[in-house]
């Protein structure tokens, strides 16, 4: 059984990043193919912690955060929904005065980025926040940060997406795809070709082996956070907490039960899915009920682990391909791609229409691993990435220093 | 025991004890852990505080069967390791997870019998949430563990064995039974004949039951349609129509429930393949007769594995050990394997008609109101999940899970997941085995927050 369908763009993968693309390329009038191997945002961007945060991003991040910021706010009037954002803040703490002094360093160095950070000392931050206990030492505020319900946000694009008239093809694994003269064909799930001018790879945790098709290949890794989620709890989180040097990380939902995330799991037998760890969800489920002393009664109801894409120095890789004319990469957001997804929707749709885009993203390129020598992993080989170590809240801090 | 870690069985109803009973009679040491304080399982719970009652009051024609395995299991005392209230809450790669109290023991088994039994099936309908209502099984066990009754004017409603059985057994204990309501045509229980040699037995007592319930006055409705729960605060009647008639009883207190659903997220957790199962209406993880599953050294027996009832958990717990036996390099009784395993086709093949004799009342579901509270945990109704099928566009159960909190409270969809899969596939016109099946996550129930990994006891740790 053989199917046919010609469109402008066809995107590989219906993550937040290929459905906000999808969407953003019909508002400008464009045929789209979304292509998902399963469900659309049922991996990385259905199952995140759901931290909307600017804050703890290194520099380069912030101008296309910022651009996401800003789409956060009207997702009732993009997706039809509001996906549960909350502006409710981001608190990052600290445990000691050297984690202290790089909160104020990192304060320092993005002033001039508009994320309006409030640093807060000891005994501020027990008067302002008389729930978290703990050896704290004081934290940074982003008042303007919050937090959203990945699986509405996500599953929501993507509806959008369809609504506003793009090809939404689930269950449709892209098993091939070839430059030819006039564009890109695309074979996927069941003897469907794509013919597409454009093609976008945002196959996140399995785009590497698209970009390797096309002769760059990136030393990409696998990692599986871990979360936890409690029981529906009376209101005691007021804003979504992390912590400097990781660990653990909180928020708590409008409904009550609070997310806990801060270690990593591991991938069973076929890579393409984890499970917790159970010692580690127990490390997690301690942790929380130490730094937070009303949820010592508590109990948890489930938890998960979500399967990303990350890159050797924590930033993803988002523009042109450096091999072949047409192709973009959107992938490797390495734990922290749920707030910016949003903005490289928009960003992604600008390339592809225009070849350029507003936002600054040089220092994204996929270019930037030609010169390096380190060994290149293929995206199949997991070892790398199941690394079991405790999971900090991703945070990007190595450029500052 | 040359270096090996013990089997683990999960679970001390009939299928675990006479699992437990095969591995010690081979010289090995199992440890045996159960969420209940004491071992019995559903069927043959034990009271939680000893009273005057016997055991042919508490457990009837059973009473035997019941002293039998307490008291076989009391006799394996020293020759396992049992944890009575030890919740196990993971399971992976060949390690368990056991909470007790607010301790975590971590324990390596090597073969694994998974014989975790089944629980109530329900399907929502109006006011099955309000206080008043339980399952037949959560009725049974308040007077079998409890020795108190649900209320002192009580309706039986649902389909499946146990709805007579409850009956019958509230009405032994001196409780006004006010009404039998079988959502079944009496047509369909002319099937159980059919199976007179099949389980004589268990036919003449059911024949027994309910020709004791009419006896005493208790009005038998069968083919009841479109039925609601009335009452403010708590249960006040029910209501139901029958024949194209309106019908009323008041009431105090209901027993509600459409047969059993099978307890299967640690075989999910344990990496077991599934299968759909049509008679079951469910998926169920895949198993050969001896109860081996996909996964080598991990067994299932007793209803945790489909239902079949508790004479036959008893045979397929001994059935599974013998086969954990044999991959295990011990001496095999193969003709007492094949004796049990030609019970358990016997048991099997009068299950199939038991399932004729009491129908899942399938066509309820279309007919269900948008008020109906689906999910109780989450508090989701019917009207909300259809919206949510809509919005989103989806025809697969774990997708609906994401979008609309299905399953995602602190049962984790054991009470509501088979109705939003039978919704699901009504909703989007699909065949219920291809709506999917809601994968497990741990904990399969909820642990505490504050749950400190404990040392292992020495006998345990070997
Ligand atoms: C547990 C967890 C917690 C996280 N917490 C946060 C957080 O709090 N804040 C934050 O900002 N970020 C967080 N992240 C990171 C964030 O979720 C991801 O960076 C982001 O969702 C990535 O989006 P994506 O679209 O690239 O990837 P995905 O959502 O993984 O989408 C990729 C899609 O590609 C599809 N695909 C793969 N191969 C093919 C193929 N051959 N053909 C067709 N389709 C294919 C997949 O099925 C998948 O749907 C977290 C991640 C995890 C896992
Ligand atoms: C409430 C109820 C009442 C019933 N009453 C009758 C009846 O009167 N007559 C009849 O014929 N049938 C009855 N049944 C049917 C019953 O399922 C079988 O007859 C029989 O009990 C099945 O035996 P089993 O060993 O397979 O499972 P069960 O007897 O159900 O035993 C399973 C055991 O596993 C334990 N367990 C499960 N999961 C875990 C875990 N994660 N960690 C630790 N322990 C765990 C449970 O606590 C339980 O003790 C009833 C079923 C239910 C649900």
């Amino acid at each position: 059984m053989s199917r046919r369908l010609d469109v402008d763009v066809a995107i590989i993968g219906g993550g937040l990043v290929g459905s906000s693309a999808a969407l953003a390329l019909r508002g400008m009038g464009m045929s789209v193919a979304l292509l998902d191997r399963g469900y659309c945002g049922a991996q990385a961007s259905g199952v995140n912690y759901g931290g909307v945060r600017r804050q703890a991003r290194p520099r380069e991040q912030l101008p296309l955060s910022q651009r996401a910021h800003a789409v956060w706010p009207r997702l009732t009037g993009l997706i039809g929904i509001d996906g549960e954002f909350m502006r409710s803040g981001h608190l990052k703490l600290a445990r000691s005065a050297a984690d202290m002094a790089s909160l104020e360093a990192y304060a320092l160095s993005v002033a001039d980025q508009g994320l309006g950070l409030e640093l807060i000392g000891h005994n501020d931050l027990r008067e302002r926040y008389p729930w978290i206990g703990g050896d704290i030492v004081g934290g940074s505020l982003c008042a303007g940060d919050g937090h959203a319900n990945p699986r509405l946000v996500s599953a929501g694009f993507a509806s959008a997406a369809r609504r506003a008239g793009a090809h939404v093809l689930e269950n449709t694994a892209v098993t091939a795809a070839i430059r030819n003269g006039a564009g890109f064909a695309l074979e996927a799930g069941d003897g469907l070709v794509v013919n597409a001018g454009m093609v976008i790879n945002s196959a996140g945790a399995w785009a590497g082996a698209f970009a390797e098709a096309f002769g760059e290949p990136v030393p990409l890794t696998r990692i599986y956070p871990t979360m936890v989620v409690t029981e529906p709890l009376a209101p005691i989180m007021t804003v979504n907490t992390g912590m400097e040097g990781g660990g653990i990380y909180a928020r708590q939902v409008e409904r009550g039960n609070c997310v806990v995330g801060g270690e990593r799991g591991l991938p069973l037998v076929d890579p393409d899915y984890s499970r917790p760890r159970g010692e580690g969800a127990l490390s997690i489920i301690n942790r929380a009920a130490e730094l937070f002393p009303g949820l010592r009664h508590a109990h948890a109801i489930r938890f998960w682990t979500g399967t990303e894409a990350s890159m050797p120095d924590h930033n993803p890789v988002i523009g042109a391909s450096g091999t072949t004319p047409g192709l973009f990469h959107a992938f490797g957001f390495s734990g922290a791609g749920f707030q910016i997804a949003p903005g490289v929707g928009e960003v992604l749709a600008e390339l592809v229409r225009d070849g350029t885009t507003t936002t600054p993203i040089e220092a994204f390129s996929i270019t930037r691993f030609d010169q390096r020598r380190e060994p290149l992993s293929s995206n199949h080989r997991t070892a790398d990435g199941s690394r079991a170590d405790p999971d900090p809240e991703p945070h990007h801090r190595g450029v500052l220093s | 025991m040359n270096g090996r870690p013990q089997p683990l069985v999960v679970g001390a109803g009939p299928a675990g004890i006479r699992a437990a009973q095969a591995l010690v009679a081979a010289g090995l040491r199992p440890l045996v852990v159960d969420e209940a304080p004491a071992c019995g399982g559903q069927i043959y719970r034990q009271r939680l505080v000893p009273d005057e009652r016997s055991a042919r009051a508490l457990y009837g024609s059973e009473a035997e069967k019941a002293q039998a395995l307490h008291r076989d299991f009391a006799a394996l005392d020293g020759r396992i390791d049992y944890w009575p209230q030890a919740l196990l809450w993971n399971l992976r790669d060949g390690i368990a997870d056991i909470a007790v109290g607010r301790a975590n023991r971590r324990v390596a088994y090597d073969g694994l019998v998974l014989a975790t039994g089944a629980a109530d099936r329900v399907l929502p309908i109006p006011g099955w949430t309000l206080p008043g209502v339980f399952t037949l099984g959560g009725a049974q066990i308040a007077l079998k563990a409890q020795g108190c009754a649900i209320g002192s004017r009580v309706v039986f409603m649902g389909s499946g064995p146990l709805l007579y059985l409850v009956a019958w057994q509230y009405l032994k204990a001196g409780v006004d039974v006010a009404a039998v309501l079988d959502t079944a045509p009496f047509q369909a229980k002319l099937n159980l004949l059919r199976g007179l040699h099949l389980a004589p037995m268990v036919v003449l007592r059911g024949l027994r039951f309910t020709a004791e319930l009419r006896l005493r006055g208790v009005a038998l409705h069968y083919g009841v349609e479109d039925v609601r729960i009335e009452g403010q605060e708590r249960v006040a009647a029910v209501a139901w129509r029958q024949g194209g008639r309106e019908k009323r009883v008041a009431c105090d207190g209901i027993g509600y429930g459409l047969a059993l659903r099978s307890e299967t997220q640690l075989a999910d957790l344990a990496g077991c393949a599934f299968c759909f199962d049509k008679r079951d209406r469910a998926w169920l993880p895949q198993r050969d007769a001896a109860g081996r599953t996909s996964v080598a050294g991990v067994y299932l027996a007793g209803d945790g594995a489909g239902i079949a009832g508790a004479d036959a958990a008893e045979r397929a717990g001994e059935r599974a050990a013998l086969a954990l036996i044999e991959d295990r390099g011990l001496p095999h009784r193969r003709e007492r394997a094949a004796a049990l395993e030609r019970e358990l086709s016997r048991i099997g093949r009068f299950r199939e008609l038991l399932e004729t004799a009491f129908p899942f009342p399938a066509h309820w579901v279309a007919g269900l109101s948008d008020e109906t509270m689906l999910c109780r945990c989450e508090e989701i109704s019917v009207g909300e999940v259809r919206r949510a099928i809509g919005q989103f566009d989806i025809g697969e159960i774990n997708r609906l899970k994401a979008v609309s909190r299905i399953g995602m409270g602190r049962c984790q969809g054991r009470i509501c997941s088979s109705a939003a899969a039978e919704l699901l596939s009504v909703e989007t016109k699909r065949d219920l085995d291809t709506v999917g099946r809601l994968r497990a996550q741990a904990p399969v129930k909820p642990i505490p927050l504050v749950l400190v990994p404990a040392d292992l006891p020495r006998e345990a740790a070997e």
